[in-house]
């Protein structure tokens, strides 16, 4: 094994490391330094932060015999992971101490996810990229079933890693027979071979339905998606905000590192199948969400159709549609993060706010909360001048400069439809009466600063969306 | 130059933005107002000099480019020749008049406002900003060299013809009143913008020069607007303008709306819906004199419709009792012996008529005016009489302003409306023998009517009650002065204008009449005394006289009890004046009951049923009901969790697979 370059590894070494501290720093000390483990947890995100952003390489390297890639985009997207999971840990501080969750596993479970999701975002081996998969997903069944004495939770972790190891299965037969046929597990080996048209397509494109059957589980795409409301709805409010958030940023690596690297000659192909996937997921997504009346399990929803409009980019198999699903993926988890933030702030010891009744009249009882949320609910529903307006119209615009106009027309009507159950929400909150006499919460300064600045970057970088759109545009160049 | 006509054309804009807009005191405002307009009228008069004594060359330029887009050129410009300059002289003339007037008239306006109307504080300055506002729009209107900004001149006099009807707006009437005025003139305004859009259409250009230069071009093309029709291009573009003309004009059918424009204060009466913006229409007609000299069709149907309006509005003036709906009647007769003029190719006859029409009309109206004033708004024929003695400035000047509109020998209304019945004399297309006989006729029922009023007004018993007669004394000051400054134009301004105007080519190069349509050659020219020993052994001045001497037997001395029998006898003709032969009546029921009707059709079925219920709450409710559908496929079961993973695999491996 070829140890050159060892030096790109230093944020993932440095986050692994400091996972395994904490598990027993938590072990010993938990009792006398209270909230240890979450101090540094957070320390670590900062430090990787600074590790990830004190490399600077101008070519994409591969490192350590073709298994790890370092490019622009792995850079981006890692940077970004770090920020998004620094929020779900401080959103969810105040949660987990209210319901007697916050122990050091959730916080190391989550850096372990974290490094799977950086794994995966670096990955350039079929290997590594299962690895990183695997190290994700068994951290998220785990975060699933924290909360051991709930029958929901405990039935959606259940359904979750069924499910999982299924689709898990599928994508590893998926690259063995790809492997079979091509005879390697590097992706640029394997695009090298696929390239000579030797190969029996229908093979090939016989290995590629699996591949891309784990893919569309990763994401939430129906017919996949089954897994998605149950384990959104059934685990703790905490554990989905980081399911809903950071994990989509790898799985859109994972999409890239795949289907782009690894089998862009087949691009013929794929884009019928994602173009399938992304139709029925945001016919679905958005149509079911109209009848959930726990908002919860009516965002798990959004989230299918927010991720058929992803794959609106990525089909359109151009370098700028790309970086559209880049955008969209990036916009859509600060909205997450912001909706499933306050769901978290609304929720108290005993309370678990996720009815859409629990959003009546919160302009009366806590202003600017309300005004938040209905920031980040326009920008889900695509109103101008949220960021993600902008985020629909960049996936849009390229989807008609791919020739795709009767797609774009749907995806607009499905958008129409969704915008329905985003705006009852704006209606409950703004012009219903307060059902019960909820006290007015006063969360820490942090999280309340948090939140804020949250909803202000929906709104200023939808003012100004060239910085972002820039950011992602460069990345994938 | 140009400085003088921008002068002209901002200053009485600036008296109405300040007047308007800037809470100043009564004395300001109507200072302001009064000195923009006067100065304005003074560099009329100047460039009147220059233009009419002169003969100083045209001028024909823009000041400001609006909008450029493509090789079109919106621009604001002037058009100063000579005919412009005899429409600013009057517009400016009358509306400094109006303005001074208005100081007396206004005075104790906030009286008329109920007690707590907020409205009422400011009223006076209001007024004053319209009428300034209104002598703004009335000289951007005939001072335009384009289209465009005659349409907005057009469209700015309508806006403020449309707050000044409705200035009290406490009255219900009032608010009827100019409501039917604003829609009565949309109709009018589609014909007329149709019309520009297809000068636009045709010509490319919306500037006069180059349309008129381009006419004789165009004379012979025809469309189809309905298939299989072939219509003249010039005649549609001439009809469609034309109904604009209807509209502010009003010309029949489009008159309804000026008699009920009397519910505006009497000095606009007299400025907008006398002297000024109703002859907008004549002064366009004019000014476009080298399209319409191209439609013989078009003349025809102008002479026509003029005709019917000269005589029939007549008519109605006979069974008024409002002082000023009697003018106002007055006013559509004579303007329909104006557009008789133009359809007889008589521009030049119809725009001497327009000016000394202008002057009578304001008096007469500006003497009603004093009238109402004196007997405290007080405006029923049948509760004055005997007035004479009371107000002598009053009564001299209205006799001569009736005596002028009945076209008595030497006053201004007699060599005008002479003139044009002398060119419909002549005329020889379509419709000319009607208009004759109408024409004629008009002169009799003009005279009867006038003098009714003035008879009824100004003689006979006084049968107003005790206290109004106890008050009855002169206006101040500034309502007598404008009175006595009209009376000396009305009187005059016929002789000295026939020559230059008729017939010695004062409106050469600017009204363009063919030479075998031109009704004055200046061969058949014998100076004013000839024309009134001429006029005065024609019909006209016979039927006048008797009309005189009716009007004094029937209601002054003599037979007064003759009135109340004729009504009783012709009791249904008399209906029929009342109601205006139904077309208030008819507009009421088919055009506003028919578009309440269509307009509740399309709310009920089309909006509240078809697009509500059905395309809105319709889809919404589809799409709700496939929620709740669809929501059942999530069962909770793993086990169709997982075989709904694999029915997604086999479609994707059957279709994509075995598809290729």
């Amino acid at each position: 094994m070829n140890l050159a370059n060892l030096h790109l590894l230093l944020p993932e070494i440095f986050v692994l490391s400091m996972a395994c501290v904490i598990l027993l720093v938590d072990a010993y000390w938990r009792k006398c330094l209270h909230g240890i483990a979450y101090q540094l947890s957070q320390a670590t995100l900062v430090g990787a932060l600074l590790f990830t952003a004190f490399i600077s390489v101008k070519e994409p390297v591969i490192a350590l015999s073709g298994t790890f890639v370092w490019d622009s985009m792995a850079k981006v997207l890692k940077l970004f992971i770090y920020v998004i999971t620094f929020t779900v840990f401080l959103y969810s501080r105040q949660y987990l101490i209210d319901r007697n969750l916050f122990k050091g596993e959730f916080f190391v479970l989550g850096l372990f996810a974290m490094a799977g999701m950086m794994v995966m975002v670096s990955a350039h081996h079929f290997l590594t990229l299962y690895l990183g998969l695997e190290l994700l997903s068994l951290s998220l069944y785990a975060m699933v079933a924290m909360h051991r004495d709930s029958a929901q939770a405990s039935e959606a972790a259940m359904k979750y890693f069924v499910l999982g190891a299924l689709a898990s299965g599928m994508l590893l037969y998926g690259m063995s027979i790809i492997y079979g046929l091509t005879g390697s597990l590097d992706l640029t080996t394997i695009a090298g071979v696929i390239a000579e048209n030797k190969i029996e397509p229908m093979l090939l494109k016989f290995g590629l339905v699996f591949i891309l059957i784990g893919l569309a589980f990763k994401l939430g795409a129906v017919p996949f998606h089954m897994w998605l409301p149950d384990v959104y709805q059934g685990a703790p409010t905490a554990v989905t905000l980081f399911i809903s958030s950071a994990p989509k940023l790898a799985a859109f690596a994972m999409l890239m590192r795949l289907l782009v690297e690894g089998l862009g000659s087949l691009n013929v192909d794929w884009q019928g199948m994602l173009l399938f996937l992304s139709v029925l997921s945001m016919a679905l997504g958005n149509i079911v969400a109209i009848a959930q009346t726990n908002v919860k399990r009516m965002l798990a929803y959004s989230t299918i159709s927010h991720v058929g409009f992803l794959l609106l980019g990525m089909l359109t198999a151009k370098e700028a549609g790309y970086a559209a699903a880049m955008f969209y993926t990036m916009v859509y988890t600060l909205m997450s993060l912001g909706a499933f933030g306050l769901l978290l702030l609304l929720s108290h010891a005993g309370f678990e706010a996720e009815n859409l009744n629990d959003f009546k009249g919160l302009n009366r009882r806590q202003p600017w909360y309300a005004l938040i949320m209905m920031i980040v609910v326009l920008s889900m529903a695509g109103v101008p001048p949220m960021l993600g307006f902008w985020a629909k119209w960049s996936v849009l615009s390229q989807v008609v400069a791919g020739g795709f106009m009767w797609l774009a027309v749907l995806a607009v009507l499905f958008s129409v439809i969704g915008a329905f159950y985003y705006l009852r929400i704006i209606k409950l909150m703004y012009f219903d009466a307060p059902t019960d006499n909820a006290p007015v919460l006063k969360p820490s300064a942090d999280i309340h600063w948090a939140l804020t600045l949250n909803g202000m970057v929906i709104l200023v970088l939808g003012v100004l969306p060239e910085s972002l759109m820039t950011v992602c545009r460069v990345a994938l160049s | 130059m140009e400085n003088i006509y921008l002068t002209i054309v901002l200053a009485p804009l600036i008296g109405a933005i300040i007047a308007g807009l800037f809470s100043v005191s009564r004395q300001t405002a109507h200072r302001i107002t009064v000195t923009g307009v006067a100065l304005s009228c003074l560099l009329s008069v100047y460039v009147f000099k220059l233009m009419v004594l002169d003969g100083a060359k045209p001028f024909d330029g823009a000041v400001y480019t609006w909008l450029a887009s493509g090789n079109i050129q919106f621009e604001i410009g002037f058009l100063i020749d000579s005919l412009s300059a005899v429409m600013m002289v009057v517009v400016t003339f009358v509306s400094l008049m109006v303005h001074i007037y208005t100081i007396g008239y206004m005075a104790d306006d906030e009286h008329i406002w109920p007690h707590d109307s907020l409205s009422a504080k400011n009223s006076y300055q209001r007024f004053f900003s319209y009428i300034s506002l209104f002598t703004f729009s009335m000289l951007t209107l005939v001072m335009s060299n384009n289209f465009l900004q005659l349409f907005f001149g057009w469209e700015a006099v309508g806006l403020v013809s449309y707050l000044l009807i409705g200035f009290w707006f406490h009255r219900e009437t009032a608010v009827y009143a100019n409501l039917k005025a604003f829609l009565v003139n949309r109709v009018g305004d589609f014909g007329f913008l149709l019309g520009i859009a297809a000068i636009f259409l045709y010509f490319g250009n919306l500037h006069y020069a180059d349309v008129f230069s381009n006419a004789d071009a165009l004379a012979h093309i025809t469309i189809q607007i309905l298939p299989n029709q072939e219509w003249s291009l010039m005649s549609v573009i001439c009809i469609l303008l034309f109904i604009g003309a209807m509209g502010k004009s009003a010309q029949v059918p489009l008159h309804v709306w000026l008699p009920d424009s009397m519910e505006g204060p009497t000095p606009i009466s007299a400025l907008i819906h006398a002297a000024t913006m109703v002859t907008a229409g004549i002064f366009m007609v004019s000014r476009m004199s080298p399209l319409y000299e191209l439609s013989e069709t078009a003349l025809s149907f102008i002479l026509v419709i003029g005709a019917l309006t000269a005589l029939f509005m007549g008519f109605l003036g006979l069974v008024q009792n409002d002082i000023k709906r009697v003018v106002a009647y007055s006013t559509l007769s004579q303007l329909g012996y104006m557009t008789v003029a133009l359809g007889a190719s008589a521009y030049n006859a119809a725009i001497f008529h327009l000016m000394t029409h202008a002057f009578f009309k304001s008096l007469l109206f500006l003497g009603a005016g004093s009238v109402i004033i004196a007997m405290h708004h007080e405006q029923d024929m049948r509760k004055m009489g005997g007035l004479r003695k009371y107000l002598p400035i009053t009564y001299w000047t209205s006799l001569i302003g009736s005596l002028a509109l009945i076209g008595f020998p030497m006053f201004s209304g007699f060599f005008s409306k002479d003139a044009i019945i002398e060119a419909v004399h002549h005329a020889e297309r379509a419709g000319a023998g009607f208009a004759y006989f109408a024409v004629v006729a008009g002169v009799f029922i003009t005279a009867l009517y006038s003098f009714r009023m003035f008879f009824l007004v100004f003689h006979g018993k006084e049968r107003m009650d005790k206290h109004t007669r106890e008050h009855l004394h002169e206006p101040a000051n500034v309502v007598t002065w404008p009175l006595i400054a009209l009376a000396v134009p009305s009187v005059v301004i016929g002789a000295i204008a026939l020559g230059p105007m008729l017939y010695q080519g004062l409106f050469h190069n600017v009204i363009f009449i063919a030479e075998a349509h031109n009704p004055f050659p200046m061969a058949h020219y014998q100076g004013v005394w000839g024309f009134l020993i001429h006029g005065l052994t024609q019909w006209p001045f016979f039927l006048a006289m008797a009309g005189v001497a009716t009007a004094a037997t029937l209601y002054w001395r003599g037979f007064t009890h003759i009135p109340a029998q004729i009504q009783a006898r012709l009791s249904w003709l008399h209906t029929l004046l009342v109601n205006k032969y139904g077309f208030d009546d008819f507009n009421e029921k088919v055009f506003a009951g028919g578009s309440r009707a269509l307009g509740i059709f399309l709310w009920q079925v089309g909006d509240v049923k078809l697009i509500d219920n059905g395309m809105v709450n319709g889809s919404a409710n589809t799409v709700g009901r496939i929620a709740q559908k669809i929501r059942h496929v999530q069962t909770g079961y793993l086990y169709h969790y997982a075989f709904a993973m694999i029915i997604g695999l086999l479609f994707l491996l059957g279709w994509f697979v075995h598809a290729a």
